[in-house]
């Protein structure tokens, strides 16, 4: 499953993103943004930090069995520190539809578009 | 544009396809598929198996089943051997996130009829005892002296710990222990993400069916499996779980990594991989193989569940294993004298009759080649192809194999109306998400009816049986 965050800023993107992949998981407007968790990460190039980006996401979604809903990403020469929010999940309320494996790197790219002005998009394994 | 008209793509016979080696493609790729299924498939399954068919020391064809689509690196329904002498590579992306995902197949011992009679409550049991589902959790906790176990022992721990019996293992591949495991090798962050996670079903397409023998086709081979139509039987499908997720995520951004520092990039970044004979590519292959054990343990705590919640609703049933496949690994095999790391993504491991490595009640007939199906259609039994198995390494299809995306069918289909439909025709489904039922819609996958014919005509497999479903427990 394709996710592609649009965004003015590069931040921004990576931020969208993220909103895409829970999106993929369930409706992102029934997650409450009430805990916050801190993440670090770095990477060679844009893509890779992307991909880092998501997984980071993914292993916090599984370890601590959480969804997020709302994002803040800061980038700086090649490393990504960021605070996801969001809350414990609740199957009932949130029907989670699919797990999100990881982040491949497949259509991964991060790009000045037409649409966004900036593009940040991969396919997740669900 | 269409498939059929891809340059270089040959008719070698009526369901066998090859695209001629072009471009830095050292072997041709090899589909097995009728026209119908060609047509119907995403031109980039072809541009992703010329990929995988330019890897250094691939051995004679990429080769592509029917139920292909694209996947990451190698499309799912991909095959690939590799030889280590000839500079071979192992990928990631070859064997697919969730490691050793595969189904087992068990009879119940009663008729299908008596099965249904009590469904309603069968369901429910099961729903009970399985934990599935995004976010469910296995009661068992493994601690880190455990967990090294489980890994090292696969089913086999399982049994020991008394999930299931003895009698099992010999009906699961590698007799249920994947030998070569390294579980020094896979990630503090990867035995975090299992440990809540021993014994669940997952979710997407995981699923715990109920289903009917609908009929034989080879009654010698049913014989052999000790399948009868009409007879009731459990398959499951599960994989790794979070495990195996994070041993694929870890790997596959480790050989990225080690492919740009050590140049020249692969053609696609998502081909990421490592020579067999190197420090990383040794790292994966006992990670990975750590990740098969976590497989096979899963499946076997998920029948010792399964077998409880019968002995609950049916104290007269016996589930017996038939055979456990998996359709997500990188197997080091024998093949025509030589040893090569032979890669299935979405396929599997079919032995033709006689192969050694059979079962012996199963030698003379060939291995159970077991093809999952959606909730409203069919499963099927198949055997693995006479004369030494299939041209593709003894590789068969895996099952059905998605039409449209989950959003796709999401927005066509509603969970509540789906399970409705199903109920309307005697099939039972229960599952924590109707979003999720949406997504798994029966219209959302490709005819598996067609896949299997085609397996079958290209001398991929030989069908055995049909089967269809009764209960859906999905993840």
């Amino acid at each position: 499953m394709g996710v592609r965050g649009l965004g003015d800023t590069k931040e921004a993107a990576f931020e969208q993103a993220a909103l895409a992949m829970t999106a993929a998981i369930c409706d992102p407007g029934s997650v409450a943004a009430r805990e916050a968790v801190d993440i670090e990460c770095r990477a060679a190039d844009d893509e890779l930090l992307l991909a880092a980006w998501l997984n980071a996401l993914v292993y916090e979604m599984a370890a601590r069995r959480m969804l997020f809903s709302r994002f803040e990403v800061r980038l700086k020469s090649g490393a990504l520190s960021a605070r996801a929010w969001g809350e414990p999940l609740d199957a009932a309320r949130h029907q989670p539809a699919v797990e999100v494996k990881g982040a491949t790197l497949a259509e991964l790219s991060v790009r000045r578009s037409p649409e966004g002005p900036w593009l940040a998009q991969c396919v997740v394994d669900v | 544009m269409p498939i059929i008209e891809i340059p270089g793509l040959t008719r070698r016979s009526e369901f066998i396809w090859e695209l001629q080696p072009r471009g830095a493609m050292r072997v041709p790729v090899v589909v097995y598929a009728t026209e119908a299924l060609m047509k119907g498939m995403d031109a980039k399954v072809f541009e992703q198996a010329g990929n995988v068919a330019s890897l250094p020391g691939i051995v004679d064809a990429c080769h592509v089943m029917p139920d292909a689509h694209w996947g990451y690196g190698f499309p799912i329904g991909g095959v690939a051997a590799f030889d280590e002498r000839e500079g071979g590579v192992v990928s990631a992306g070859g064997v697919g996130f969730d490691i050793s995902c595969g189904v087992r197949a068990l009879r119940t011992g009663l008729p299908a009829a008596r099965v249904a009679s009590v469904a309603e409550e069968l369901a429910s049991e099961l729903a009970r005892v399985i934990p599935a589902g995004v976010g469910s959790e296995g009661r068992l906790r493994l601690d880190d002296a455990e967990m090294e176990a489980m890994l090292l022992g696969g089913a086999s721990w399982a049994v020991e710990r008394g999930y299931g019996r003895a009698g099992d293992l010999e009906f699961i591949e590698e007799r249920g222990r994947m030998a070569g495991a390294r579980p020094d090798e896979v990630s503090v962050q990867a035995k975090r993400r299992q440990r809540p996670e021993m014994g669940t079903l997952g979710s997407g397409n995981h699923y715990l069916e109920v289903q009917r023998v609908a009929y034989l086709v080879d009654e010698v081979a049913a014989a052999a499996f000790g399948v009868s139509k009409d007879e009731a039987l459990v398959s499951i499908h599960c994989g790794s779980r979070g495990l195996g997720h994070q041993i694929g995520t870890d790997f596959l951004m480790r050989m990225a990594a080690e492919s740009a520092r050590r140049g020249p990039r692969p053609p696609d970044r998502e081909l990421a991989c490592a020579p067999i004979a190197s420090e990383l590519g040794r790292s994966y292959l006992g990670a990975m193989r750590a990740g098969i054990n976590c497989a096979l343990a899963n499946r076997q705590i998920l029948t010792h569940l399964a077998r409880m919640a019968f002995a609950a609703v049916l104290p007269e049933a016996d589930l017996t294993l038939i055979y456990d496949v998996s359709h997500n690994t990188c197997k080091v095999e024998t093949h025509g004298g030589r040893a090569l790391h032979v890669h299935r993504k979405g396929a599997t491991r079919a032995f033709g009759p006689g192969h050694p490595d059979l079962p012996a009640p199963y030698r003379s007939v060939g291995q159970p080649v077991l093809v999952g199906g959606t909730m409203g259609t069919a499963s099927y039994i198949l055997a693995g192809a006479k004369g030494g198995g299939s041209p593709a390494w003894s590789s068969a299809c895996h099952g059905a194999g998605r039409a449209m995306s989950r959003h796709e069918a999401a927005r066509r289909w509603s969970g509540r109306r789906v399970a409705a439909d199903l109920a309307a025709r005697g099939i039972l489904v229960r599952s924590a998400s109707l979003r999720g039922v949406a997504e798994e819609a029966p219209g959302a996958y490709k005819d598996v009816t067609a896949v299997v014919e085609a397996a079958e005509r290209s001398g991929l497999a030989r069908t055995v049986a049909r089967l269809e479903p009764l209960v859906c427990v999905k993840g």
